[in-house]
């Protein structure tokens, strides 16, 4: 972004703006908005499922539109809402938490972010185009293989597109966390949110390859003729479930270890006490990482890996359970004795703990593979992934987005709609998922269109379609506060909570060159350091002089567009041939746009040591 | 990490040694592929020993490359040294499962 550019009037010079800037905050509002419109997008596919659910032998949906919903429900939630969402406040608060200008590869933090979007829009495009994939998130085959619709092509191709961007924003917060922290900020000092955006990149960066092999095996056999999942022809389907677990497994840690994070600056910050056993959280997040690669097969339990498999899966999984248990007993010491504030961000917060250790010691039950037969596909499993996805991702985000709402919009979100949301959300959040165990343990399988009359699961079905509402009322009171708050919230000063942490250093919104000189860090919880000795603000760690900004650029859309029109591409052309023009045009709108990128250079451009003088502090 | 403006006696003699150390490691992976060319060619030894004996001469070879051509022996790469070892770790344990659980 050029100063020039941003001092244009009207929409299409801001519409312009937001397509080609390469500035980590407004990358960061446009995975929040990406994001969130994912994330209202597979929130009316789950209501879709729980009002078709809310009495027995309803026929509110057709069971093959069913199939679509709680597919759709699942890919979109995990891939298209919970990581984007999380990658956005990563974007917006990791670069300001360590000191730096902004991420280490602008331009490829862009190209991340309009992978993910095109790859999302190209995977909800099927909606419209014959029929949504139908295999359950996790595609397995043969069932994948076998489905008829193009709904599966969409899921491998959007996918693979989203999953790229993915790995490019893992791959760019490694190297900015590893080479531009701001002097003194030793790793261990970093905030803990940026230590769990660190440990999560490094997953992203070791998991998603698996999903990438996986996506490509399935679409070479769907639409190749290769035969790697064919039983009849020497293949073997197990190997699909195999992939996709040692993806999947650390999926799920790339989702929670972020929120991790943002718990633990959340309850520090509101607590005014620093965090109780800093290095035993950082070994722990660590910790956690290092086991999530060898439970993979506690998925797989009843596929018949055998005793022995199944004993070491089981064992290495109720491990995982004592890292995280250091964690929540760190978070409740942290709180011991301090002067807490209960604000909205510090409610999710609150309400995060008990919920997040439900779906945990429901996790050690499942860990055991013996029970596990008995839980395996029933709604038990439902209930705890949700308890540890809801009650611990989504309260995490919403934790992270009232917290750093001021940060990132300069605007303080309203306390009185923040809180009424809370609760509905919290009560709601209980209501529909705490009876999904019973229900499970009482036989229902998941997955299932229908249930029949009298068999004891009619009345917890309607208590939990119920609980769906309030959740969704809750998130529409979200929705009403970020419009209110942008028309009428107080604007706060740079530091509204009192912070401890670099990013409340600056002013709110921060300026694009984040720090006029880059601070001095004295130690963890810098900016709490220098209130501590009185002084209040951080002393600079170099001389004001010129700052190196990259220029904005619209090539990243470009490539994305490029891949998203070869996608329709490759997922056509096995119906009429025509369609591999669909492929050359993509592609070479892609590759031509990346020919461009290497050919021409750019160097940026500088703000001068006169411009920053002129800006007032 | 090397300043070209300012070559005392002291670097020049590090850059010597390290010139030669680079020859020898050239030398000897050029060597360790004569020796796993000729041994297929030839079909000198027996399968049971031949595929196990080219593993080890290839893992060497990565030795070589990430150590020396890559300078992963010089201060400064523990990072990349550690993220490459996770990203083995991780692929190592994915082909361990499949083949003890999938294809044994």
């Amino acid at each position: 972004m050029s100063i020039a550019a941003a001092q244009k009037k009207g929409f299409g010079a801001f519409l312009w703006d937001y397509l080609t800037t390469v500035d980590h905050k407004k990358i960061a509002h446009l995975y929040l908005i990406g994001g969130g419109f994912f994330f209202i997008l597979g929130g009316l596919e789950a209501m879709f499922i729980r009002i078709q659910l809310i009495a027995p032998e309803n026929d509110f949906i057709s069971a093959g539109l069913y199939n679509e919903m709680f597919t759709m429900h699942g890919t979109t939630m995990i891939f298209l809402a919970a990581m984007p969402l999380l990658l956005g406040l990563m974007n917006a608060v990791m670069p300001l938490q360590i000191g730096a200008r902004d991420v280490a590869f602008p331009f490829l933090n862009s190209l991340g972010f309009w992978l993910f979007m095109f790859g999302g829009i190209l995977l909800n495009c099927s909606w419209f185009l014959g029929g949504a994939p139908d295999s359950g998130w996790t595609a397995y085959t043969p069932l994948s293989v076998e489905s008829p619709t193009h709904g599966i092509d969409f899921y491998v191709l959007g996918l693979q597109i989203s999953g790229a961007g993915t790995l490019i924003g893992g791959i760019n917060f490694l190297v900015t966390i590893v080479t531009m922290r701001a002097p003194g900020m030793t790793y261990m000092r970093m905030p803990l949110f940026s230590w769990t955006t660190f440990v999560t990149s490094t997953l992203i960066l070791f998991a998603f390859p698996a999903l990438t092999v996986g996506l490509f095996l399935l679409m070479f056999d769907r639409m190749f003729g290769s035969a790697f999942f064919n039983v009849a022809l020497g293949g073997n389907s197990v190997i699909w479930q195999h992939l996709f677990w040692i993806f999947g497994h650390p999926e799920v840690y790339i989702l929670i270890l972020p929120a991790f994070g943002v718990f633990s600056e959340v309850i520090p910050t509101f607590s005014k006490k620093r965090l109780f056993g800093y290095t035993a959280m950082v070994f722990a997040t660590i910790l956690i990482a290092f086991l999530g690669f060898m439970v993979w097969a506690h998925h797989m339990f009843t596929v018949g890996l055998g005793p022995v498999a199944n004993a070491i899966f089981a064992i290495a999984t109720m491990a995982i359970a004592v890292p995280t248990g250091i964690k929540i007993f760190n978070w409740l010491a942290t709180m011991w004795g301090g002067s807490i504030t209960i604000n909205s961000a510090m409610l999710w917060a609150l309400g995060f703990i008990p919920s997040f250790t439900i779906g945990g010691m429901t996790g050690v039950m499942l860990a055991s593979a013996v029970a596990d037969y008995q839980y395996h596909d029933s709604y038990f499993v439902v209930a705890h992934f949700h308890y540890v996805i809801v009650g611990g991702v989504v309260f995490g985000i919403f934790a992270g987005l009232h917290y750093w709402w001021p940060k990132m919009f300069g605007r303080i979100l309203n306390e009185k709609l923040g809180k009424i949301g809370f609760w509905l959300f919290f009560i709601g959040f209980h209501l529909t998922f705490f009876i999904q165990h019973f229900l499970g343990l009482m036989g229902m399988p998941r997955r299932y269109w229908v249930f029949l009359e009298d068999q004891g699961l009619d009345t917890g079905n309607f208590i939990s379609t119920i609980g769906t509402f309030l959740m969704a009322i809750a998130a529409t009171i979200f929705l009403i506060n970020i419009i209110y708050t942008a028309v009428k919230g107080e604007k706060p000063a740079g530091d509204p909570y009192d912070g401890r942490t670099l990013e409340w250093a600056i002013p709110s919104p921060p300026p694009y060159y984040n720090f006029k000189q880059l601070p001095l860090v004295r130690g963890l919880d810098p900016l709490w350091i220098e209130k501590m000795d009185g002084k209040g603000k951080m002393t600079p760690a170099e001389p004001l002089g010129d700052v190196h900004m990259p220029n904005g650029s619209i090539l990243p859309f470009a490539m994305s567009l490029g891949f998203f029109v070869a996608g329709f591409g490759f997922i056509y052309q096995t119906d009429h041939q025509a369609w591999n023009l669909a492929i050359f045009v993509g592609m070479g709108i892609a590759l031509g746009s990346m020919l461009i990128r290497s050919l021409k250079d750019d160097h940026g451009y500088h703000i001068s040591k006169e411009e920053l003088e002129r800006e007032a502090d | 990490m090397t300043d070209n403006t300012n070559t005392n006696s002291f670097q020049k003699q590090k850059n010597k040694e390290e010139m030669k150390k680079q020859l020898i490691t050239f030398a000897l992976m050029i060597g360790f592929t004569i020796v796993a060319f000729s041994i297929v060619a030839t079909n000198a030894m027996d399968k049971m020993f031949a595929v196990p004996l080219l593993l080890i001469l290839a893992l060497i070879q990565v030795g070589f490359q990430f150590y020396y051509f890559m300078h992963m022996k010089d201060r400064g790469h523990e990072f990349p040294a550690m993220m490459i070892y996770g990203g083995v770790f991780a692929a190592l344990l994915t082909i361990a499962a499949l083949v003890a659980i999938v294809w044994w």
